[in-house]
């Protein structure tokens, strides 16, 4: 009979095994993190953090920008927003890179005047799933009320009577959210509270909010719900504009506030963006705008830096005064991302002229 | 096993400053292990206390998860973590378990060993790309096939009934019990091929079958082993995160369907963490970490419970 001694030591060459693999894992993603992270040799290296939203933006653009200027690097960790406002504030980066400004808890909290710029502009495209219906149309109180649990059935008479002639089916409706905090649902939910007095009572506005349909299921990332609505008939969920296009999936048109029927498109998103020049950091909502051709779910993201940088404000300034402009906002549709419109663009740099340099 | 310790320090003392050097080592490492964990309760703890303090127990009991009125409570996702950890460790095990058995006594040399390897190779698969396929794979075919069929059979029981969304509570608890299915499968061989074989040969003289020798003399022989296979791999599946986050629906909610959408406490974290911004907001998220890693110390309390009271007086 084997001793209690001798069948614990069989296990140990196993647990070294692992124990090793793992340690071998670690050493490797370690040398990973390091070689992204070494400054490359250069003469300068911006550094910024932040919104996953700007990233492939920015990774397009700064790449441009080194390619015309070779000894600026500037190089963005695509964090997530609120990581990006915390290591801005400890003065760990030059930039912080966020979706929904910094609100005035946060700016007290930061150790420097802040300067909030807005450079790019995004859309929540409403993506659904039914087999056969290739058109949907869709009233903002109708779509508040699928979100809120009060419409629950696809034939449901509210929604025929938008899509007279097409043969709805007896279907629940999915409604399919991003599970992880998110600039998208800031922007959908801040579009549902502007459309709903009821949602703005129950639930409100946030990166994440507490979903009332019964039938909600929460996806993470643009990527998992677009992969849930997929493949899911009967689901409904908001996905970001460029999403919808690359996955060849239907989108609902929506009626905006002038009563229009409008896609989520590079256009409609501009329109919604130039009806409102005078966009801030405190007034910064640009969802159910009233303009004819605006799409009513869109809203801009931001890049914070500090009035008076402790390092490197020149080449800060440069870099971002070209990113707001004509040539930094030109990369942004070939990675299907809506340039701001050219009244935003002067505010933007603006703004940014306080900056000390 | 209990006197070794001592005359192995009366030897060193005498012959060899190597071997004190060496039992140096030994002891500062499983010193720095008691550490580490006493180090991260105490963090957790620091980094939880604005939350503990204005919820009190009330965390622990509420269903409730609303940042934005910060109303928060972690009991779905108690649930839904223990929930999907049972189900993988039932399936995880059982699959495991027989597939051990055939490794070790059954299978010819020339399919042993290759699949081994390819098993011990599911381990190296990284979380996410399991959380992948479960979206793009799994949760379709348990909303069209596996779902209906179930509920076709065991409908008539709450455990399978309502709508089937694909992702849910059973989606996470398969995942997770692909993933933790190596650990079981790979140490539990190892386990049962140390049995010694005089054991397996006495067993066939006095007439068994093969089938009879493994069930009951060898598994029996080698249960605790097997059992501490797959509490390690409980405790893989209680904390991971990714491929379970991209599956089970993320809803806080307790239904008695096993169809329905959850939510478990490691995916709130990855979730929400990068985002949350209000102090008492990651205050509570920190909370659900601490309960976690007390989830998983009750869990694995539980275990050792077990394991001493099917050894009687023998202590492991």
């Amino acid at each position: 009979m084997p001793s209690p001694a001798d069948e614990g030591r069989n296990f140990l060459p196993h647990k070294e095994i692992l124990v090793i693999r793992s340690l071998r894992r670690c050493c490797f993603s370690l040398a990973v993190v390091a070689a992204m992270t070494l400054p490359a040799a250069a003469a300068t290296q911006l550094t910024g953090a932040g919104s996953s939203f700007d990233y492939p933006f920015f990774s397009k653009a700064f790449y441009v920008y080194n390619q015309k200027n070779p000894d600026v690097t500037v190089n963005y960790q695509s964090i997530g927003s609120g990581g990006g406002i915390a290591q801005f504030s400890a003065r760990n980066v030059d930039f912080g890179a966020t979706d929904v400004p910094m609100n005035a808890g946060e700016l007290t909290r930061a150790p420097g005047t802040v300067l909030q710029i807005p450079v790019t502009l995004g859309g929540a495209a409403i993506a659904y799933n039914l087999p056969g219906v290739t058109t949907m149309h869709l009233t903002r109180q109708v779509l508040a009320d699928i979100y809120l649990g009060k419409i629950l059935k696809w034939n449901d008479p509210q929604i025929a009577k938008l899509n007279k002639g097409v043969n709805l089916p007896d279907m629940s409706i999915v409604v399919v959210h991003r599970s992880d905090g998110s600039g998208t649902s800031y922007i959908f939910t801040d579009f549902l509270s502007h459309v709903s007095a009821d949602w703005k009572s129950k639930v409100g506005t946030g990166k994440s909010v507490s979903w009332p349909a019964p039938s909600s299921v929460g996806a993470k990332g643009t990527e998992g719900v677009a992969g849930q609505v997929k493949s899911t008939p009967g689901a409904i969920g908001y996905v970001e504009m460029a999403y919808v296009v690359e996955n060849n999936m239907t989108a609902v048109l929506l009626q905006n506030k002038a009563g229009k029927w409008v896609a989520c498109t590079p256009d409609t998103v501009a329109a919604a963006a130039a009806s409102k020049p005078e966009v801030s950091a405190t007034n910064f909502s640009i969802v159910d705008s009233a303009a004819a051709g605006a799409y009513p779910i869109s809203g801009y993201s931001w890049v914070v830096v500090y009035k008076k940088p402790t390092d490197r404000a020149k080449e800060l300034y440069d870099v971002l005064s070209w990113l707001v402009g004509p040539q930094g906002q030109a990369n942004a549709k070939s990675v299907d991302y809506v340039p701001l419109p050219r009244n935003v663009q002067e505010a933007a740099a603006a703004t940014l002229r306080q900056m000390q340099r | 096993m209990e006197n070794a310790g001592p005359q192995f320090r009366r030897v060193a003392r005498f012959v060899s400053p190597a071997d004190r050097g060496f039992a140096a080592i030994v002891y500062a490492g499983s010193i720095l292990f008691a550490l580490l964990i006493v180090g991260l309760f105490v963090e957790l703890v620091l980094g939880s206390w604005p939350s503990i303090v204005k919820f009190g127990p009330g965390f622990i009991f509420s269903s409730s998860w609303d940042p934005i009125t910060s109303k928060f409570g972690a009991l779905p996702m108690i649930f839904g973590t223990v929930m999907t950890s049972l189900i993988a460790i039932v399936l995880a095990a059982f699959i495991g378990i027989m597939a051990a058995v055939f490794l070790a006594d059954f299978a010819p040399r020339w399919l042993g060993q290759p699949l081994s390897f390819l098993i011990e190779l599911l381990a190296a698969v990284p979380s996410v790309v399991y959380g992948l396929w479960g979206l793009f794979v799994l949760s379709p075919f348990m909303r069209t096939t596996l779902g209906p069929a179930l509920q076709h059979v065991l409908g008539w029981t709450p455990l399978f009934s309502g709508p089937i969304l694909g992702v849910g509570l059973l989606t996470g608890g398969i995942i997770l019990a692909l993933m933790i299915l190596p650990t079981v499968t790979a140490i539990s061989r190892d386990v049962i091929a140390a049995i010694p074989r005089d054991l397996r040969e006495a067993s066939m003289a006095l007439g068994s079958t093969k089938w009879e020798t493994a069930m009951k003399v060898v598994l029996p022989a080698a249960r605790v082993g097997i059992f501490g296979a797959c509490v390690l791999a409980l405790g893989r599946a209680l904390g991971e995160t990714i491929a379970v986050t991209m599956v089970i629906g993320n809803r806080p909610e307790i239904s008695s369907s096993l169809f329905a959408p959850s939510y478990t406490l490691a995916s709130v974290i990855a979730n929400e963490f990068t985002e949350a911004t209000t102090s008492i907001y990651i205050s509570a998220l920190i909370e659900l970490g601490l309960i976690l890693f007390l989830v998983s110390m009750v869990v694995n309390a539980l275990a050792r419970l077990m394991i001493w009271s099917v050894r009687g007086s023998e202590r492991v």
